[in-house]
């Protein structure tokens, strides 16, 4: 590590004041910060020091995330081989899959990050204010949330989007009400259907005789039991976005967030129980064979394991007061499963439900912090108005 | 007559602009700018009936009782839009049919009403009809760049005719099916407010 120091040692003056390029000084604190943590502390006011840094929470998540990319890279090269030929089982040409899995994914991630970084450095330039690093984990979620066809245009159109409208326009990072990454999922869901939705897209250069419907399509169109078993959705031999099939690397990557301490355990627990919840009300009233499934089948098929662990835990967009928490893991979950359930016109609906709760959860917040404010003024009153 | 005073067109265009700057008749800016061609037809209705309903209730201004003004501006409004229609019905019937019940919502729209009291009220009717093609020209100038906008990129044409050429289609370009979408304009009108004042920094709240 030591030749990095000295490279960034003998690069510095160049982006001070007098130097070369003093107008590059962020983009040059942001590799050096990134490198090696900042020696200077704040001169003034309250502060405390923490070796978790915010960017090396993000490497944190990068690392969680880790587990289900190289699973999502592996499924996209065996869905691709497996939809040519049927017979296939999970392990027979693993350098095959794997090779083919790395083609596909890598301009996805090249082109996610160089977008969605130039923006951000152009940003920071203009502003005159720091890089923020906010950007290192929505570049790599953009990729996983994604179909392996998707062209990469629209990743690109897809991530400016999000930066710029989701992110920039409100300050940037840790001032956006809505999850970067899934705004860009949004954006192209609502912008490109065709390749965003549909059975041709979840299966990379799919053979066209291979049906290559998501167990969540299977069970719009009315089948009693999506056709995978629940152990291979479990562990993510399915067709679907990049990074969200595999239930047991998702796990994996919680696991390691949550020992962290990086992840709110409140939030993915409560998801969790607001999916049952939904998917148990379902059972007891529903008339139709998708709401009669067992509730555990939805935390497997789509999207909803990533999005409990991932995308619904953002520390920016999510609640902040831990009452707050529950009642927004909740509903996202009741929410996820109600619109998978009861609206044709989506068959996912994760994205949406945490898109609509990162807008409520400002308003779940101040009714938790209100409620506790009158709750000790009661206290204060029955207690004769004395400090105790 | 006054003089013309050609502040009353200059100003609204940029730095009164009913849409950008008063945020007044969003509506109707968000409902019918997914093609031009009604952008345009829209934007002709607003500015006929701003100016002429300025015009008419500012001769009339001195003898409204202030208790009903309400009433007799809705009426003279109302009576301008029946016409504007009609007109539309008989000369351009397809737009007009796109257009449906906006055209019949210019009674409503908030630059018509805005402007009567903030401006025909107490002003003489030359610059009350000046005062009204001004804003009704500002309202233009962003259904027009909206209605462009959203009809190139949204439908891959212009008025109907296509500008975007097969071969890029063949390439794998898709036209983005958000831009016709009403939420997409939201979008756009706050796009242009925020280059907007970013280039007039005396707009900015603070």
């Amino acid at each position: 590590m030591k030749w990095v120091r000295n490279l960034l040692d003998n690069m510095k003056p160049n982006f001070q004041k007098g130097g070369k390029f003093p107008w590059l000084h962020s983009t040059f604190d942001a590799f050096e910060t990134f490198a090696f943590v900042p020696k200077t502390t704040t001169t003034s006011g309250a502060h405390f020091r923490d070796a978790l840094d915010m960017k090396r929470t993000m490497t944190m998540v990068i690392l969680a995330l880790m587990p289900a990319l190289l699973f999502g890279t592996y499924n996209i090269g065996f869905q691709h081989f497996h939809s040519i030929n049927p017979e296939l089982s999970f392990f027979e040409g693993f350098w095959d899959n794997l090779w083919y899995g790395v083609i596909k994914i890598l301009p996805i991630i090249v082109v996610s990050y160089v977008v969605g970084l130039s923006i951000e450095f152009g940003f920071a330039q203009w502003r005159k204010h720091d890089v923020n690093e906010g950007f290192l984990v929505t570049g790599m979620l953009i990729p996983m949330v994604m179909p392996p066809d998707v062209p990469l245009w629209q990743v690109a159109l897809a991530t400016a989007f999000a930066v710029v409208i989701g992110k920039e326009v409100f300050g940037g990072t840790g001032m956006n009400f809505l999850n970067p990454a899934l705004l860009a999922r949004a954006f192209l869901f609502f912008a490109f259907p065709s390749s965003m939705s549909g059975d041709n897209v979840w299966i990379a250069e799919k053979a066209d005789a291979f049906s290559g419907a998501t167990p969540l399509a299977e069970m719009m169109v009315g089948a009693n039991l999506p056709s995978t078993s629940f152990w291979d959705m479990f562990l993510g031999i399915m067709p679907g976005s990049i990074g969200e099939t595999s239930s047991i690397a998702i796990l994996l990557g919680a696991a390691f967030l949550l020992i962290t301490g990086i992840g709110s355990w409140r939030i993915t627990l409560s998801v969790f129980i607001g999916g049952a919840l939904m998917g148990l009300t379902f059972n007891l009233f529903g008339s139709n064979p998708y709401t009669q499934i067992p509730f555990y089948y939805h935390y497997v098929m789509g999207g909803f394991m990533f999005g409990a662990v991932f995308m619904a835990t953002d520390p920016v967009t999510a609640a902040q007061t831990n009452r707050g928490k529950w009642i927004y893991g909740i509903l996202i979950g009741a929410m996820a499963v109600l619109i998978r359930v009861v609206n044709p016109a989506y068959p996912e609906g994760m994205m949406l439900a945490i898109l609509l709760l990162n807008v409520f959860a400002p308003l779940i917040d101040y009714y938790v912090v209100d409620a506790n404010i009158r709750k000790r003024v009661k206290r204060w009153k029955i207690k004769g108005g004395q400090n105790v | 007559m006054a003089g013309f005073n050609f502040k009353l067109i200059k100003n609204p265009l940029s730095k009164e602009n009913p849409i950008t700057v008063q945020v007044l008749g969003i509506c109707s800016a968000l409902a019918v700018t997914a093609k031009l061609q009604p952008a345009v037809v829209m934007a002709i209705s607003v500015t006929v009936v701003v100016a002429f309903s300025n015009l008419i209730i500012s001769y009339l201004r001195n003898t409204i009782p202030p208790r009903i003004r309400i009433i007799v501006q809705l009426v003279i409004v109302s009576l301008l839009v029946i016409l504007v229609d009609q007109v539309l019905k008989a000369f351009v019937y397809d737009v007009s049919k796109q257009l449906s019940v906006f055209v019949g919502l210019i009674i409503t729209n908030c630059i018509v009403m805005g402007r009567l009291e903030a401006f025909a009220m107490s002003n003489k009717p030359f610059d009350s009809f000046l005062d009204g093609i001004g804003n009704g020209l500002g309202y233009a100038v962003i259904l027009i760049t909206l209605g462009v906008v959203r009809e190139l990129f949204g439908s891959g044409s212009l008025w109907g005719y296509q500008i975007i050429p097969d071969s890029f289609y063949e390439m794998g370009y898709q036209n983005n099916s958000l831009m016709i979408m009403p939420p997409m304009a939201l979008i756009l009108v706050g796009i242009i407010i925020w280059v907007h004042r970013a280039r007039n920094k005396d707009l900015c709240e603070k």
